[in-house]
Parts: C-alpha cells; sequence; structure tokens
C-alpha cells in the first residue's frame, strides 16, 4: 500500500524493529511500567499537604482539668501526637531544635489561677517553622482549639469568664524562620536536589562510557583494583559538588536572603558528607547499567523518590510511616535536614548526629554494592 | 618471576568456554616456548578472542588449566597482569587523550619507577615523539595500534598477547609492526599473536589454527602443511571458474579456490588428482603445473572440513 511514497511495509519494518529492541532492553522495559506505578504510589499515597499526626511534647508547668482538657483537644484535631511530656521550656527548645518535635506546648505555672482571676493568662505554641508547609495547618488549628476549650470547659460559676473574648491567649512562636517565609525552606533544600540531580548523572555515565568505547577490558587487563577505579573516578566529581554548593550558597545569602545562623565549616562538611554519599550512588548505578541510556535511565528512577519523599518538596511528617521509612534511607532527606538545621536553626554537632551518621554509612554500603557488580573479569 | 616456569611462555590445557548454549571453545591446548612468535589463526568467531582473554585472566575458563610466565590462569590473574602485555582487538586506549597522556596514565598504573623518562623513551623507540600531543581520537589506524603497542610493552612485559593487532592497518605499517615484532622476540620476549592474514601467519616461528571452538593444527608453517598430506596443482587459462565447478566432487579432487588468475586444485589422493586433472585438461589450452601447497590451501582445507565435522552441531 503507497500513498504518496509513504510505504506502510517500511514503515511496519521500522514500528517491528523498535519493538524488538524494545523488549531486549530490559531496564528501559522495567522504566515503563515501574515509573507509572511508582509515581502514582507517591504522588497518591505519600504525599501530603495537610500533614497531620505531628509530634509534639509537653511542658506542662501547672497541672489542672484546664490543661489536661486543652491537651486533649489538640489531640483531637488530630494534628498533634502528643509524644510525651519535658520537664523544662529549654528542654522543649532542644528537642525543637534536634528535629525530634514539631510542636512544643508551654503551660505556665500558675495558668489556672490566672485564668480564674480573669487575668488572661497566655498559652505557647512554639513551632519548628522552618518549612511553613508543614506547620500552617496546625498552627491555624491551634487557635481556635482555645475558643472551644474556653466554651466546653468553663461551666457553672465559671460560665461568666465565657463570654465574647476568650479568657486566655493562644500565643505563637513560629521559630527558625518567624515570617514563614518558604524561600528559606527552598533555596537551601535546592541544595541536595541540584548535587543529587548532578553527581549521580555524571557518576552514573563513568563507568558505562569506558564499557561503551571499550577502554574497560583495557582497565580490566591491568592490575588496577575495582576500589581504586571507582573510588579514584569519584574524585573529580567531588571538586566539582563543592563548586556547586558553593554556588548556591551565594546565591542563597546574596539573592534570597537566607539567614546563615550556623557555621560555613558545618556547611561544607554537611555537603562533603552529601556529595560523597551521592557519588558512591551514581557509580554503583553505572556498574549496574549496561550503556550510556540506562544509566541515564537509573538516575532519573533514583532521582524521583529523592525529590517527593525526603521532605523537600513536600513535609516529611505529612507522609504515611512507610513512605517515610525509603525517605530516611535517601541521604538527601539527612542532607535537607542538617542544611536546614544549620542554616535556619544554627544547629550544633549534638543536635545534627541523628542526620550525620545515616550519610556516613550510606556510602560505605552503597559502595559495598557496588564492589560486589563491579566484574574483574568479561564473563 | 616465577623460577620454575621453565621453557614455556604460555601452557594451557584442555580450555573449555561456554556462553550461553554456545561452545566457544573446545578443549583448546597450547604451549608457546620463550622467544617464539606464535601465529593463532582461524575465522572470525572461532574462539581466538576468548581463548586470549582466558590466557589473560580476563575470563575464566568453564573447564582446563594452565599457566602464563608460569603464573596460574584462574588463581593468578592479577600476577599476569602485571607480567604479560595485553592488545586488544579493538582500540582501547582513551581517545579524549594525547597519546603521552594516555602512555602516563599506563605507567601510573602500573607503578613504573622514573615514569616521566620511561614515556619519554618509549614515544622515541616507538617514533611517536612528533605526535606525542596529539589527541588519540584524530589519529590514523596505523598509528593508534603503535600506540597500542607501545601501551602494552611499557610494563616491560616478558609475553605479549596481540589480539588482531594489524586488522585495519594499511601494509606498510603492517611490515613495520612485524619489524618490531621480529626486534622484540630477538630480546626473549614471547608473542602469541592472532591474525587473518596468511602473509603474516609465514612470519611466526609456530602456528595453530582454530575453528569451531577446536584447534584443528599446531606445529611450524611446513610441519602444518605437510601434516595435512595435500598435493595440489595449478591451472591458468580461460574460463576458470566453470572449469572449478566442474571439478567438483570429482575423483581425487577435495579442493578448487580461485588464487587471481589461477585455479589450485588440492586432495589427498595425490595419484588420483593428477590423472583428474590430466583428462580434464586433455585438449583444451589450460596449463596445468604441479604446485608446492601453500598455507592458505591448507587453512581453507581445514575450514571446510571442520564445517563438515563440527559446523552444524556447534
Amino acid at each position: 500500500m503507497k500513498w504518496r511514497g509513504f510505504s506502510v511495509a517500511r514503515w511496519w519494518s521500522v514500528v517491528l524493529k523498535e519493538f524488538l529492541q524494545l523488549r531486549r532492553d530490559r531496564i528501559t522495559f522495567g522504566m515503563i511500567i515501574g515509573l507509572p506505578i511508582v509515581q502514582l504510589a507517591l504522588f497518591g499515597f505519600a504525599i501530603n499537604t495537610d500533614p497531620k499526626h505531628m509530634p509534639t511534647a509537653l511542658v506542662i508547668a501547672d497541672h489542672s482539668e484546664f490543661s489536661r482538657s486543652y491537651v486533649a483537644a489538640m489531640k483531637n484535631s488530630e494534628y498533634f501526637d502528643i509524644i510525651g511530656e519535658l520537664p523544662s521550656e529549654e528542654a522543649g527548645r532542644a528537642a525543637l531544635a534536634r528535629g525530634e518535635v514539631q510542636f512544643v506546648l508551654n503551660v505556665p505555672a500558675g495558668f489556672t489561677r490566672d485564668l480564674l482571676r480573669g487575668d488572661k493568662p497566655a498559652l505557647l505554641v512554639e513551632a519548628d517553622a522552618t518549612d511553613p508547609m508543614a506547620t500552617g495547618m496546625a498552627l491555624s488549628a491551634v487557635a481556635q482549639l482555645g475558643q472551644y476549650v474556653a466554651r466546653r470547659d468553663l461551666t457553672g460559676p465559671l460560665a461568666t469568664l465565657r463570654g465574647g473574648e476568650p479568657p486566655f491567649e493562644v500565643r505563637v512562636h513560629r521559630l527558625y524562620n518567624p515570617e514563614g517565609n518558604a524561600q528559606f525552606n527552598t533555596v537551601p533544600g535546592l541544595m541536595g536536589v541540584i548535587l543529587t540531580m548532578t553527581m549521580v548523572m555524571m557518576t552514573g555515565l563513568a563507568m558505562t562510557r569506558e564499557r561503551e568505547r571499550g577502554t574497560m577490558e583495557n582497565l580490566l587487563a591491568t592490575p588496577v583494583r575495582p576500589i581504586e577505579v571507582m573510588t579514584g573516578k569519584i574524585v573529580p566529581y567531588v571538586a566539582i559538588g563543592l563548586i556547586q554548593a558553593s554556588i548556591i550558597l551565594l546565591a542563597a545569602y546574596f539573592v534570597f536572603q537566607v539567614p546563615f545562623a550556623g557555621s560555613l565549616i558545618a556547611i561544607y562538611l554537611a555537603a562533603l558528607l552529601f556529595i560523597a554519599a551521592t557519588l558512591t550512588v551514581g557509580i554503583t548505578l553505572s556498574s549496574l547499567a549496561q550503556n550510556q541510556l540506562q544509566a541515564m535511565q537509573l538516575t532519573m528512577f533514583y532521582f524521583l523518590p529523592n525529590i517527593l519523599l525526603s521532605g523537600f518538596m513536600f513535609p516529611f511528617r505529612g507522609m504515611p510511616q512507610w513512605a517515610q521509612y525509603i525517605g530516611n534511607v535517601l541521604p538527601l532527606t539527612h542532607f535537607n535536614r542538617l542544611i536546614r538545621g544549620i542554616l535556619l536553626k544554627g544547629s550544633g554537632w549534638a543536635d545534627l548526629w541523628p542526620s550525620i551518621w545515616p550519610l556516613l554509612l550510606f556510602p560505605v554500603v552503597v559502595m559495598g554494592i557496588a564492589l560486589r557488580f563491579y566484574r574483574r573479569t568479561l564473563d | 618471576m616465577n623460577a620454575d616456569a621453565g621453557e614455556l611462555a604460555i601452557d594451557v590445557r584442555g580450555l573449555h568456554k561456554h556462553f550461553g548454549d554456545k561452545h566457544v571453545v573446545n578443549d583448546v591446548s597450547l604451549q608457546v616456548r620463550r622467544g617464539e612468535i606464535f601465529g593463532f589463526l582461524g575465522p572470525n568467531g572461532s574462539g581466538k578472542t576468548t581463548s586470549i582473554r582466558m590466557m589473560c585472566g580476563l575470563l575464566t575458563p568453564d573447564a582446563g588449566s594452565g599457566t602464563c610466565m608460569g603464573y596460574d590462569i584462574v588463581r593468578q590473574a592479577d600476577e599476569i597482569k602485571r607480567h604479560v602485555g595485553y592488545m586488544t582487538q579493538k582500540f582501547s586506549y582513551w581517545e579524549d587523550l594525547t597519546i603521552r597522556e594516555n602512555l602516563d596514565f599506563v605507567a601510573r598504573i602500573y607503578e613504573m619507577p622514573e615514569r616521566r623518562a620511561l614515556v619519554d623513551r618509549t614515544l622515541e623507540e616507538l617514533g611517536l615523539a612528533s605526535r606525542a600531543e596529539q589527541l588519540t581520537g584524530s589519529l590514523s589506524g596505523g598509528w593508534k595500534q603503535r600506540l597500542a603497542l607501545a601501551a602494552c610493552l611499557l610494563h616491560q612485559p616478558k609475553l605479549l598477547l596481540l589480539d588482531e593487532p594489524t586488522a585495519g592497518v594499511d601494509p606498510t605499517a603492517r611490515r613495520d609492526f612485524w619489524e618490531e615484532l621480529h626486534t622484540l622476540a630477538a630480546r626473549g620476549i614471547s608473542v602469541l599473536v592472532s591474525t587473518h592474514y596468511m602473509d603474516e601467519a609465514e612470519r611466526c616461528h609456530k602456528l595453530a589454527y582454530i575453528a569451531y571452538g577446536r584447534l584443528l593444527a599446531q606445529g611450524t608453517a611446513a610441519e602444518v602443511i605437510a601434516r595435512q598430506n595435500l598435493s595440489t596443482w595449478t591451472i591458468e587459462g580461460d574460463d576458470l571458474m566453470a572449469l572449478s565447478q566442474r571439478l567438483r566432487g570429482q575423483p581425487g579432487v577435495d579442493q578448487t579456490v580461485a588464487f587471481g588468475a589461477a585455479l589450485h586444485v588440492s586432495g589427498r589422493d595425490g595419484a588420483q588428482l593428477e590423472t583428474t586433472l590430466r583428462d580434464a585438461v586433455a585438449g583444451s589450452s589450460l596449463r596445468l603445473a604441479p604446485a608446492d601447497t601453500s598455507l592458505e590451501d591448507v587453512f581453507i582445507y581445514m575450514m571446510g572440513r571442520s564445517a563438515d565435522n563440527f559446523g552444524a552441531q556447534s
């Protein structure tokens, strides 16, 4: 059948050839099936822009019917999971700095007494507001809870306090990012995202390039050891990564005016750890992939959960438990915590340690996998 | 180097290798003496490259054992890599590096002492000095091959494994290359070289011929030819193709091969062959003359026979 020089038979031969080639390219085929499933699972189930059940600590200096009632109301709102009581306001601040809790409720001493006197005492809710998206909805709920509790609990002779004005105040302290500036959260996060993208992609191509150009056989025929090849290939990219990090930091400081609360040395050490972890991923994907195209696809496949589950784009605490488990395996999650902690909270080493050790462990494990897959022979 | 390595640079026995259900190398045994140039011949896909890769530790044999420069090919691959120079069939140096950078990299990998001087000397010896700063990717085939040889000699190996080093190289460069090989052999370096070219086969001290993964012959060129016990005649004249068709299958005729203006006819039964041929040319203008059986005649003959025996099953 021909139509203006278009031969259906010829066209069909191209279609068949593409199908045959596609069928032989296992990884591409896997991506075709795998990507939509993974995307659906992540976007459909894991992502939640209205996070609930966020860990909340209590600092209660005045135990009374009333404080219990307020706490119960917080629980009922589903935004807050009460994880325990802390002895002092300082202990509450420390828990916020370490990122163990998102909120701390302070009930000051003499709260009930002042309330009954009609002195309008204040409850204090402190929030880790580094990610404004994570805390926004919960904080607007906090104020309404006051109204509700007052109306329900002030009965009998106290009913007079129920009148128009609420009998107590709920003060909210947004720590670390008082204006709720989204850029303060996004720009440091972008650093990890950009590094993930470029580091994994560049090293991902490193081994496959040798294989495709036939130079791998030459390398294998020399006494050079796998660990020497792999770590040797990584080093130049560490330098590139640090340059990229510097560019982003300069932009963060001068263009976006992100506060630099912590030390620059800590920032660079965190970046170095993260770059090393990310490069080992790249080199591992590279030794798994058969060619450069597959290496690129694997890079994308790695990139996707990093963007969605690391707390970069969507609040980490809004994700279901299983997604948080996955997120906690990704180096980007820990780096985001580190960089936001250092820049916005000015966290010290003790506060950062929970995110440092995973970044130390990660490259060791991944490198082990890479070395297992590195073939010393051509078998 | 191992003290008990003895006379043999390569000594492998009963090598087997399968890729999937293909038996690529089937019971190959080879002995190469020190200082010998050993030619490894066979058609494409006959298992030459696979055999060489097993000898230098790049592939693990499914069965069989052996030594290279006295080191076990299965257990001492690292030692072999240090003492053997291997030149891959496909050019495998870095095209985005210059000649000097490539040699420098190789010298560093082998941790050679006085690296700079060594690289300079190597560039000089192989006539690469004038192009040292040129990117390897822009070199012609002959220069690339020179670089590859220089690079695999850099760590001063006592054994060279060369996998079709002269494929795609012009005749002059090929001749120079073989001069170089003979110089090396005179210095006591052993060379195993695979090739398709008959003229190159004749420049080797010893030969082995492999087809369908099996070793069909091994020895000096004269031994290989004599062992097949072929008689060969040449016929010159017009319309040789038609004659060739007619002769095939006639008593005594095992093979007819066109060589330019002449037809080579070979057979095991010399007397019967002569009778058949004399009858065939009788009364025509064709000129018939006895000839020496060449290596090429022998190899074509062995190829044909091995195709009949093993070709179908492999």
